[in-house]
């Protein structure tokens, strides 16, 4: 029995489902010396601005229980730099799916943005996170109403004739109401999740690990939350969803698949270890086999 | 970058919270190794002091529970261990003589450095500096290799007393290029007592430890830098203290 791996999203075909996450893997090439890149299915490059960005003061990442906190707070080169450089580099070496991440503080920075990402030859898929504090809006994040998702979907959608997949926050009170918004806006697709806001203290110091206070919970810790809401929003919309949130092994994938998801990215594992996506990769086949799958795609939200 | 299993040969109690981890299972290269400890998330990042016949050893203080949990494991274990990590101490920036600073554990990296720089012939001064007496190690070690030491301790248990720039006043040793390792604050002071040309190894917390997570940027007079990768160690000319 041939195992089929390959998936489908939004008319682009990907050799497997594994990506890794965007913020977890650079911009593709600081691992190309590491493994072949090409045994992944896509990429997902690291949150990108309009301008270039330092980010958050260190210390920027704290230990956790089974899984770790960051605020790295979309350290990147801007969105020129991303287009001119970093893609077209990635685009020489990887012949896969490449997602841009796009990040902004306002509508017209992820319109100028995704406008420019559309634009790049080597960019199949675009991916809005809407995590980020909407300077004109108080500062709440986009991603915690769903008029100001929708509205950023709208925005994006406009200037993009690519698949725009938006990257929902789980620090919501119901996701799935934020992605019909998504969905109803015109998203080709919606990617979840992403961190959960976190916080650890230094106890002999008496403050904060961290320098920005808080941070982004992720790693093995949060897959049940992250598979429940694959669940969730995978039976309520109709567009593909990439299953994100502490996935580790093939067996996780699956079960991201069957919850729901079209493609699933691995994040804060790849910290802990490098190779853990083609690792993966590798494992897909002889665990499909152990349960009797012969193609991936016959078990998206079978469950 | 590479990813392999090592072998624990040793890992003993050497000095107070102090412990000299010794594997087995090649001859790596790189500044410092990411060592997975079975239970903790994160990797943890520990200098490479010495290489030998496929021996790598390594130096750690128990300060946290994740190096605690590290002392436990026995010899005859084994580690999952990253190599090839990290931009290490130039010895060839070093055209005459050098002096090596080391505050603490920042002993181990300097140790391999001292190594390089007497298999090129320099004439190599160390200055190692301790809290106290009991936390003293590689005294031995560096003694049978460089050409004048000189130990520093806080409380003034062992060698002079004060810190590591009060023994560099004591023994004003002639030297044309420096390196230093050792807490930020020492590695400060050392860079602003020392008038010439140096590299100091910095630390900050990371998380991927090879240059993908951008967890330990710092920014540096030529731009960003990552810790894990474009460093640890860094030119003082290039360090915004």
């Amino acid at each position: 029995m041939v195992s089929n791996l390959s998936v489908n999203l939004c008319g682009i075909s990907l050799k497997n489902p594994v990506i890794p996450a965007s913020g977890t893997f650079g911009f593709g090439l600081e691992l190309a010396g590491t493994f072949d890149l090409n045994v992944l299915g896509g990429i997902s490059l690291k949150g990108t601005t309009q301008e270039p960005r330092y980010g958050n003061p260190t210390p920027r990442v704290a230990e956790c229980t089974a899984g770790m906190i960051n605020s790295v707070g979309l350290q990147n080169p801007g969105i020129k730099a991303l287009v001119n450089d970093k893609v077209p580099c990635l685009r020489d070496v990887y012949d896969g799916c490449i997602i841009a991440n796009i990040s902004g503080f306002s509508l017209e920075e992820y319109r100028n943005c995704c406008a420019l990402s559309d634009k790049c030859e080597g960019i199949d898929i675009i991916e809005v996170n809407v995590s980020c504090p909407n300077v004109h809006g108080g500062g709440l994040a986009f991603g915690t109403s769903a008029k100001a998702a929708a509205d950023v979907t709208r925005a994006v959608r406009e200037v993009c004739r690519k698949p725009v997949f938006i990257k929902l926050s789980p620090n919501v009170t119901d996701i799935v109401e934020i992605a019909r918004a998504c969905e109803d806006a015109g998203a080709d697709g919606l990617t979840l999740v992403n961190t959960f806001l976190g916080m650890r203290i230094d106890t002999v110091r008496r403050k904060p690990v961290l320098a920005n206070t808080m941070g982004g919970f992720s790693g093995k810790a949060i897959f049940p939350i992250a598979l429940r809401m694959v669940y969730q929003v995978a039976h309520a919309c109709k567009i593909p969803v990439i299953g994100c949130g502490g996935v580790s092994t093939a067996g996780d994938v699956i079960e991201m698949m069957m919850a729901g998801a079209t493609a699933v990215q691995v994040g804060a594992e790849n910290l802990r270890n490098p190779l853990a996506c083609p690792e993966i990769a590798a494992a897909l086949p002889s665990t499909m086999q152990q349960l009797g799958i012969q193609n991936l795609t016959d078990i998206i939200g079978i469950v | 970058m590479f990813k392999q299993q090592y072998k624990i040969v040793e890992n003993e109690p050497v000095a107070a919270d102090t412990y000299r981890l010794r594997l087995c299972g090649g001859s790596p290269d790189g500044e410092f190794v990411n060592l997975e400890i079975p239970g903790f998330y994160l990797r943890r990042p520990i200098s490479i002091c010495d290489v030998q016949e496929g021996k790598l050893t390594l130096y750690y203080k128990t300060v946290g529970a994740g190096t605690k949990a590290l002392s436990t494991l026995p010899a005859g274990s084994h580690v999952s261990v990253l190599t090839g990590l990290g931009r290490g101490f130039d010895a060839d920036a070093c055209k005459g003589e050098a002096l090596l600073v080391a505050g603490g554990l920042g002993a181990a990296p300097l140790y391999l450095t001292a190594k390089k720089l007497k298999a090129q012939g320099k004439k190599v001064s160390a200055i190692l500096g301790f809290n106290k007496a009991d936390e003293i190690v590689l005294e031995k070690e560096f003694r049978s290799l460089c050409d004048d030491v000189a130990i520093a301790t806080m409380d003034g248990s062992a060698g002079i007393k004060g810190l590591v720039t009060d023994a560099l006043m004591a023994m004003n040793p002639h030297f044309e290029y420096f390196y230093t390792c050792g807490p930020m604050v020492m590695m400060r002071a050392v860079c602003q007592a020392l008038p010439g040309p140096g590299q100091a190894s910095l630390e900050e917390r990371m998380g991927c430890g090879a240059g993908f997570c951008y967890c330990c940027s710092i920014k540096t007079k030529s731009g960003i830098k990552r810790v894990c990768k474009d460093g640890p160690v860094f030119d003082k000319e290039d360090i915004i203290w």
